[in-house]
């Protein structure tokens, strides 16, 4: 069964999720993955999306773009105000966070700021949008991304969303009591992060995806767990439910 | 002069000197924007491609307003074209982008890599406090997030020690814009505002400025209004001008009314990948400084996408599944 580097980041993405959670996902491939572990094994898995909406339900075909237009309004339970809706993360409420970044650092902290100084960068990027929020506030938040050695970087140009910041103990001392980073899933394999040094530890491969090439692909040096162990490949049901669901590959 | 962040005495005593009576407060688009003046503050209602105040945003190049800050909690394209035409110096958002098919906004790399205009960062939740403190009238909110962030670095938030359990505390400053524009789905003469769908920040931000501007999809009477009160999410007495615009967010959404229309951004971007800054001001010369009034602006599109766009709309709410 082949299938593309975006459809295995959307069907390892879903599999992370439980059933009774709620879960903050922007457009793109979480949203992709939440609609699929609904359709799955979560059934009573609640969608959150910044823009206000509480319990969205993904059209096949009018995938949105932005994060609060009517495709995600549709047969929405709730649409409270943009402000309310982060409060509600604040106050406790949303379990997992799904999050992407142009830089990602060894302790998982975030950048979709700047490449380069502030003031006069050599990349203006987006900004934080509501990622820094997500990151902050979800009991718990999964990154989602291609593995590309660009991106995974020692040190972040500039802390967007926090990860573990400098390492353990380093977001308590910040004043971030709740949250934390959990693991980060690329298209090579899974990772989480190695309580002791809190630094990017790889704990499963995908099919056909070697330590080399997480090694090539990882711009400083990856703590590897005990025992690698080797992820299921995506199913025939999840990758039809998936192309489904975005017809017109616009993510996928 | 702007009120300074937090400022919240100036911005009292500003809101409370002008006049609040339940008056007619109709008025033609340009005579609204006459209120703006240079170097104003002003906060965009709605978010990204939804409700964007897009008659007004027009009217403000067209008059040439200069030394501008444009606020938005999240920013699409509505931005390039005052980044073009000079007449913004600082951008105060959570992000700007044309949008999760078109990539980076090269205008505003263009503008901000160079030095030639400053971008305020804030996470949405720390701008969306920002204006909900304004709307409250408090100097600052605290917050748990932005926290160990550089974000806390560069747009003045602070921390402090919570007084009453020790924990450190982020603090956002309140945000008073000077004008507030805001397209909605029904307004009265009064000023009093019925939006349907998502509301984004937009009754914080009318509260949070001194001034505000209002567009609606359609005028209705005080009667109208006095039947429905409990849909009245702005009242009529934070507002200065009403004026009618339908289809007054097109080419973006208006919730229930018409959908993106995401053809005209995807043109969009592809005239700005061919063309650069100079596609920006062929779009300008086009659609902004071109059409002497809305009618004229609306007839640019073809009937037919504007229907279709307005079919998506009423598919997509009222509950029936897909």
């Amino acid at each position: 069964m082949s299938y593309t580097d975006s459809e295995l980041l959307c069907v390892m993405a879903a599999r992370q999720l439980r059933d009774d959670q709620t879960v903050f996902a922007g457009v793109g491939l979480p949203l992709l993955a939440v609609a699929l572990a609904q359709k799955t094994h979560a059934p009573h898995l609640t969608m959150v999306v910044e823009g206000g909406v509480i319990g969205a339900e993904v059209v096949p075909g009018r995938l949105p773009i932005s994060t609060n237009e009517m495709r995600l309004a549709h047969r929405a339970l709730m649409l409270p105000p943009i402000t309310d809706i982060f409060l509600l993360a604040q106050r406790g409420l949303i379990d997992v966070g799904f999050i992407g970044g142009a830089q990602i650092d060894q302790y998982g902290n975030i950048n979709t700021s700047v490449i380069g100084p502030y003031e006069r960068p050599k990349v203006r990027l987006p900004g934080s949008g509501g990622a820094n929020d997500i990151a902050s506030l979800c009991s718990e938040v999964t990154i989602v991304t291609l593995h590309e050695r660009r991106r995974f970087v020692p040190r972040v140009d500039f802390i967007t969303s926090p990860g573990g910041l400098s390492g353990p103990g380093a977001r308590q001392a910040a004043g971030l009591h709740f949250g934390r980073v959990a693991r980060v899933i690329t298209h090579l394999g899974l990772f989480g992060f190695d309580p002791a040094s809190g630094r990017l530890r790889l704990d499963a491969l995908h099919p056909g995806r070697t330590v080399e090439m997480v090694r090539e692909q990882t711009g400083f040096e990856v703590l590897l767990a005990p025992e690698i162990g080797t992820t299921a490949p995506p199913t025939e049901t999840e990758l039809a439910i998936l192309r489904r669901l975005d017809a017109e590959r616009r993510f996928l | 002069m702007s009120i300074r962040p937090a400022d919240f005495i100036e911005a009292r005593r500003r809101r409370a000197a002008k006049p609040k009576g339940a008056r007619d407060k109709r008025l033609e688009a340009a005579e609204a924007v006459r209120l703006v003046r240079d170097g104003d503050v002003i906060a965009i209602g709605g978010c990204c491609f939804s409700r964007t105040p897009m008659l007004l945003l027009r009217e403000l190049l067209r008059q040439g307003r200069t030394g501008l800050t444009l606020v938005r909690n999240l920013m699409a394209t509505e931005p390039e074209p005052f980044l073009v035409a000079g007449a913004v110096h600082t951008l105060i958002t959570s992000w700007m982008g044309p949008g999760l098919p078109w990539g980076l906004s090269r205008v505003l790399r263009h503008y901000v890599e160079s030095g030639q205009v400053r971008f305020e960062e804030w996470s949405h939740l720390g701008l969306g406090l920002r204006f909900r403190a304004g709307a409250m009238g408090v100097p600052f909110l605290p917050t748990l997030t932005m926290l160990g962030s550089d974000l806390m670095g560069v747009g003045g938030a602070k921390t402090m020690a919570c007084p009453f359990t020790g924990e450190t505390v982020a603090l956002v400053p309140a945000l008073f814009p000077d004008v507030a524009l805001l397209h909605v789905h029904r307004a009265d003469p009064l000023g009093n505002c019925q939006i349907d769908g998502y509301v984004h920040m937009d009754p914080d931000i009318a509260a949070a400025a001194t001034t505000v501007l209002v567009t609606a999809e359609e005028l209705i009477s005080e009667e109208d209004t006095r039947r429905h009160p409990e849909r009245t999410v702005i009242p009529g007495l934070l507002v200065d001008a009403v004026v009618e615009a339908p289809f007054g967010a097109y080419p973006g959404e208006c919730y229930g009314l018409y959908e993106t229309d995401f053809g005209f951004y995807d043109a969009y971007a592809a005239r700005l990948a061919a063309k650069g800054l100079d596609g920006v001001r062929e779009f300008m010369d086009e659609y902004i400084y071109g059409p002497a009034t809305h009618a004229e602006y609306l007839a640019r599109f073809d009937p037919a996408v504007l229907a279709r766009q307005q079919q998506y709309a009423r598919e997509l709410v009222g509950g029936e599944p897909l």
